[in-house]
């Protein structure tokens, strides 16, 4: 077996286990460093958590989350350029 | 049948104050750019009123007009990516390597977290944080975060529109979730006013 994965490696391996799937031993590796690693652990936890979280509620990054709404100079550009466009 | 979908059909204009600052906070926060934003609200109600026609009512006008934007932002991104180089600053720049010592080991590790942004009554607040967080990582890491882990587009989707290899794009998300960590840990919990619980 290759020597221990360190944290960098751990984390980044943890991350990609998200996009793609891990060969065997890169997943035993991992397993192995979580099992001994607190931060290690937390780090997979929460980003799965950040995930999950961020899908259930996707609808709520346009609702009220977060700085901002049109300003109301472009609302009524906008609206010109609606009458504009609906009576031509 | 043609009553319904007639009835489901409001005014271009009533358009603009109903779902205008939906449309614009979406479009903020997958280009965190306030005059790109605008103008992609604009192309999209631009381009709702002359496929008006079209819309048959079979879904609501917000997803109607979410789906026009989605569609609207995808060309941007790939035109604004077209000619960027796949080796281009947001892998270059290292910064994330202060996280760690030279031996690879956490220089200051997760911290205990104490709420949980699965629950109910934390989650709007979480989203808050979240759409103010997606504006720490570099900004091509942050859109590749939103259609990733928002959007949960596929990576290959994602390789495509923001033209970047595969084994690129995984380098990217990790390091924007590195980010969005982090400023989630400071700016959503706080741990600070929790140090008594923290582990």
């Amino acid at each position: 077996m290759s020597a221990m994965l360190s944290c960098r490696e751990v984390s980044q391996l943890v991350s990609e286990s998200m996009d793609h799937e891990l060969s065997m031993s890169q997943n035993i590796e991992v397993k192995m460093h979580l099992f001994m690693c607190k931060f290690c652990s937390r780090f997979k936890k929460q980003v799965l958590s950040i995930r999950q979280a961020c899908r259930d509620n996707a609808d709520l990054i346009g609702e009220g989350a977060g700085p901002g709404a049109l300003c109301p100079e472009a609302k009524e550009r906008i609206k010109r350029l609606l009458q504009k466009g609906g009576s031509g | 049948m043609d009553d319904q979908a007639t009835t489901n059909k409001t005014d271009p204009e009533a358009w603009v104050d109903r779902y205008g600052d939906y449309l614009y906070r979406y479009a903020f926060h997958r280009t965190q750019d306030d005059g790109v934003a605008e103008d992609l609200v604009q192309e999209t109600f631009l381009a709702a009123l002359s496929a008006r026609a079209k819309f048959q009512g079979r879904s609501s006008e917000k997803t109607w007009l979410t789906s026009i934007l989605k569609h609207k932002l995808m060309d941007r991104y790939r035109t604004q990516y077209r000619e960027v180089p796949h080796d281009d600053i947001e892998l270059k720049a290292d910064e994330l390597d202060d996280r760690f010592d030279e031996k690879g080991h956490w220089k200051i590790g997760p911290a205990k977290w104490v709420a949980n942004p699965q629950k109910q009554y934390e989650q709007k607040k979480f989203m808050e944080a979240v759409g103010h967080c997606l504006k720490t990582p570099p900004k091509r890491l942050s859109e590749a975060f939103v259609l990733r882990e928002i959007d949960g587009m596929s990576t290959k989707e994602i390789c495509k529109v923001l033209n970047v290899s595969e084994t690129n794009l995984w380098v990217m998300l990790h390091r924007a979730r590195i980010y969005m960590r982090e400023c989630l840990e400071q700016s959503w919990l706080n741990p600070k006013e929790f140090k008594g619980e923290l582990l």
